[in-house]
């Protein structure tokens, strides 16, 4: 089924090559990034058209812990990040690892605790629906970025990164920090703002 | 039957059978736990697509390499395809090359225009008189009304999805040629985003045999709620291309910001290359926000979320807000190219520079910005707040601005050209006479006063047609028959250009004027049947002849591409003297492009002017050029 041919592999690859295919990958990565605006964009426009000035009635305390958590795992998302440019593979391995562990914690709270105890039910009416939409698409990407840090894992323990040759942890890390972002907009429009209807 | 699981094409399909079965199941499974009825089709089919369309992905091979590379195996920093291919195996399968990935991308484009247009003689020929010719049968059933309704929504729709195959055609065969790049910036993604178009292409397909789609190309709901189940994989088929689009935009946009050739600036790059740019700007976002209105749609049907559902305080006019928001630019992606592949022919047949070629370039990138600020002009009369109608009307009107600026550029080269006509000659100026057609009727649709009246009228359909025929299917059909000795090797038939370039000019013209006089004379779109009493029934016959000159047209250049590409006398390197880089490369053009690196020395446009070079391969004595 390999379509492809090799001709030449990364570890003869010279600087230069590596520098120009990660100044593309970078390149690429943040245009993705810029489309994924749009479709956040168009998901809360669609909340401030639908809610307005409302909000559900929903338990404060989880969310806020869950949301702590998600920040807390972009600190060791960047600690990991820095030691492999630094080639520190120890405090890089374990800062890939705190950070899914803390995703994997945001996962289950959203997914097994906020979803089935939050009163709402996506057919009900239009708060069960957005809040659905928005929570669901996000636990999407966060579950994307999940499985992506645990490639980069693996491959970490394999020890197929070098301070030289590691863009695959840098799109990880900007891809994630770009998750946890949507997130800082998100909560607050789900959780924070407009009051409950009477 | 062995050996037919070497094409990639035969092993996605088979494992999107498989997928799609799996899924199907899946959700069965599912709902017996749940205690539900075992069968929902709905919710069924959009699983089963899913899976199905992922199957293919994987069936197909476009997976392989990047599972290898999360798995820690090495990948070549250069790809290219398994040299032991034979050429159906390279055209049938994943392949990495940007030539045959354009090829690709221009055949299945070509097979779905071709459906698209059968679609639309089908409910032309309903038309052609009043009272019903052909959907008699029962309302609810293909053979009645609904089929009239699947009729032009999959013309819709389909079409569109051919358009955007066509538009990647182009420019994933031609920029990195044109910028002297050996292949795209990502050529696994490329492949990627070719063969995701087969299974949601399939998927949209599907829908006629599920029961049809009854809304028209626009899917708007509450209507889509209730549409028959073929809706389902309308909706989920267009989700699914849109990955597509947006990933070959993104390739697009860094293939030409990264890998232009030594000495290439910004504004020395082919006007086809700045065409492309500025559609991928387009592209690549506007593309999520009909995803998601596409998605939010599914969801309600399968799912009775209720985004659109006033009973649960929801918003249709949501619906239509986020639809336009892609769907307006969208028909920017569609000419865009089109009228980049203008500019290209032009001066190489009135052997002039391109007039202009900097206001040109920036003109196409104002198109794009502009088209994102227009989109609420679809909606004058849907019942959206009214001070939001002025300002889209003034910003509506404001494209004409830049688009004004390449029909002065146009004439500007053509006055006192030495014009020759071969056929993408022809096709080129026939464009331009088309376009201008659809600019002039525009106005009266962009100025709500006036479009309170045309709206949902043949006024509107042949205003649209015209901007398409113009904007697209002439410059397409122009950069077919121009590229196609690089493609192939071989020179097309001149004579059946010429008369498939006059049947489809002449058929055209009669098609939109007739469209638009039938629609202020009171014909109003989507509807089946009309009262003689208008006194259109001639009109709308001539349109319905239009429509089937049109297609014998389109059929002679079928068969002379089939038959040229085998029995054509063979083509020169430059047939057609441009200074274009392509066309300093042998035809067709090698696997890799360039042998020696090529670099940039001068202006692209300057024909005529003495002893001036547009490009020459790096450490070789300048030559001379025309």
């Amino acid at each position: 089924m390999a379509g492809m041919v090799e001709t030449t592999l990364p570890h003869s690859a010279t600087q230069a090559e590596l520098q120009a295919s990660a100044s593309k990958n970078r390149l690429g990565l943040w245009i993705f990034l810029l489309s994924e605006v749009f479709l956040f964009g168009g998901i809360m426009v669609s909340r401030v058209v639908l809610w307005g000035p409302t909000r559900p009635e929903l338990e404060q305390l989880p969310a806020f812990f869950l949301t702590s958590v998600l920040l807390l795992s972009s600190f060791f998302m960047n600690r990991a990040e820095t030691a492999v440019v630094y080639g520190d593979r120890k405090i890089f391995l374990n800062g890939i690892l705190a950070t899914m562990i803390l995703g994997i914690i945001f996962l289950f709270g959203v997914v097994l605790y906020e979803w089935p105890f939050s009163g709402l039910n996506p057919a009900n009416n239009v708060y069960g629906a957005v809040f659905f939409l928005m929570t669901g698409m996000h636990a999407l990407h966060v579950l994307s970025g999940v499985i992506f840090l645990g490639v980069i894992y693996r491959n970490g323990r394999k020890g197929l990164y070098s301070p030289q040759n590691h863009f695959a942890v840098e799109g990880a890390a900007v891809y994630w920090h770009f998750v946890d972002v949507v997130w800082i907009f998100f909560y607050p429009a789900i959780y924070l703002m407009g009051v409950p209807p009477l | 039957m062995k050996d037919l699981f070497k094409y990639g094409l035969v092993r996605g399909l088979l494992a999107m059978v498989i997928g799609t079965l799996a899924g199907m199941a899946l959700v069965s499974v599912v709902r017996l736990a749940l205690g539900l009825s075992i069968w929902n089709p709905d919710a069924a089919w959009t699983v089963g697509g899913i899976l199905g369309t992922i199957a293919f992905m994987i069936g197909v091979g476009s997976l392989t390499d990047w599972y290898r590379a999360a798995s820690g195996k090495p990948l070549g920093m250069h790809t290219h395809d398994n040299p032991d291919w034979s050429p159906l195996q390279r055209y049938l399968g994943f392949s990495v090359d940007h030539k045959v990935i354009g090829v690709q991308y221009g055949v299945f484009g070509l097979i779905l225009f071709l459906l698209a247009g059968t679609f639309a003689l089908i409910f032309r020929w309903e038309l052609a008189a009043p009272g019903l010719q052909l959907f008699t049968g029962e309302v609810e059933s293909l053979a009645g009304l609904t089929g009239f309704n699947t009729m032009f929504s999959l013309h819709g729709m389909v079409m569109v999805a051919a358009i955007l195959l066509c538009i990647a055609a182009m420019m994933n065969y031609l920029v990195p040629l044109m910028i002297g790049a050996q292949d795209m910036a990502f050529p696994r993604l490329n492949g990627f985003s070719f063969w995701i178009t087969v299974p949601s292409g399939l998927l949209l397909l599907a829908a006629l045999p599920l029961g049809g789609v009854d809304t028209g190309w626009v899917g708007y709901p509450p209507l889509s709620t209730r549409a028959p189940l073929g809706m389902v994989t309308f909706y989920l088929g267009v989700y699914l291309f849109g990955f597509s689009g947006i990933l070959g935009a993104i390739n697009i946009i860094v293939t030409i910001l990264k890998m232009r050739a030594k000495g290439m600036g910004m504004f020395k790059m082919p006007v086809f290359v700045w065409a492309s740019l500025a559609t991928a700007l387009i592209q690549f976002a506007a593309t999520q926000l009909i995803g998601l209105s596409f998605l939010m749609g599914l969801l309600q049907r399968v799912m009775d979320m209720g985004f659109f559902d006033i009973a649960k305080g929801g918003d249709v006019i949501l619906y239509q807000h986020l639809f336009w928001f892609y769907s307006h630019p969208a028909v920017y992606v569609f000419v865009l190219p089109g009228l980049g592949v203008i500019s290209e022919v032009l001066p190489v047949f009135a052997r002039k520079p391109l007039y202009g070629y900097k206001w040109v370039a920036l003109s196409s990138v104002g198109i794009a910005l502009v088209g994102y600020l227009v989109w609420a002009h679809h909606m004058f009369t849907s019942g959206m707040q009214e001070y939001l109608r002025v300002p889209f009307m003034v910003s509506t009107l404001l494209v004409a601005v830049p688009t004004g600026v390449k029909f002065f550029s146009w004439t500007a080269t053509l006055w006192q050209g030495k014009l020759i006509f071969p056929t993408p000659m022809l096709f080129a100026l026939g464009a331009i006479m088309i376009f201008l057609v659809g600019g002039l009727s525009g106005p009266p649709n962009a100025l709500v006063s006036t479009d309170l009246y045309t709206h949902d009228t043949y006024f509107v359909v042949g205003h649209f047609h015209a901007t398409l025929f113009g904007g697209f299917v002439f410059p397409f059909m122009a950069a077919l028959y121009y590229w196609f000795p690089k493609l192939t090797g071989r020179m097309y038939n001149e004579r059946m250009g010429k008369w498939h370039f006059w049947l489809q000019f002449v058929g055209f013209s009669v098609q939109t004027l007739g469209q638009m006089q039938v629609g202020l004379l009171g014909m109003r779109r989507r509807v089946a049947d009309y009262d003689a009493a208008l006194g259109i029934t001639t009109g709308q016959l001539a349109v319905t002849i239009a429509a089937f000159v049109i297609a014998l047209g389109i059929a002679l250049m079928i068969y002379n591409l089939i038959y040229s590409a085998s029995y054509g006398e063979k083509a020169a390197a430059n047939p057609w003297r441009s200074r274009s880089p392509e066309f300093q490369l042998p035809s067709p053009v090698p696997v890799h492009n360039f042998d020696h690196p090529i670099e940039v020395v001068g202006n692209p446009y300057d024909y005529g002017l003495k002893d001036s070079i547009y490009v020459r391969p790096i450490s070789t004595p300048a030559a001379p050029g025309d």
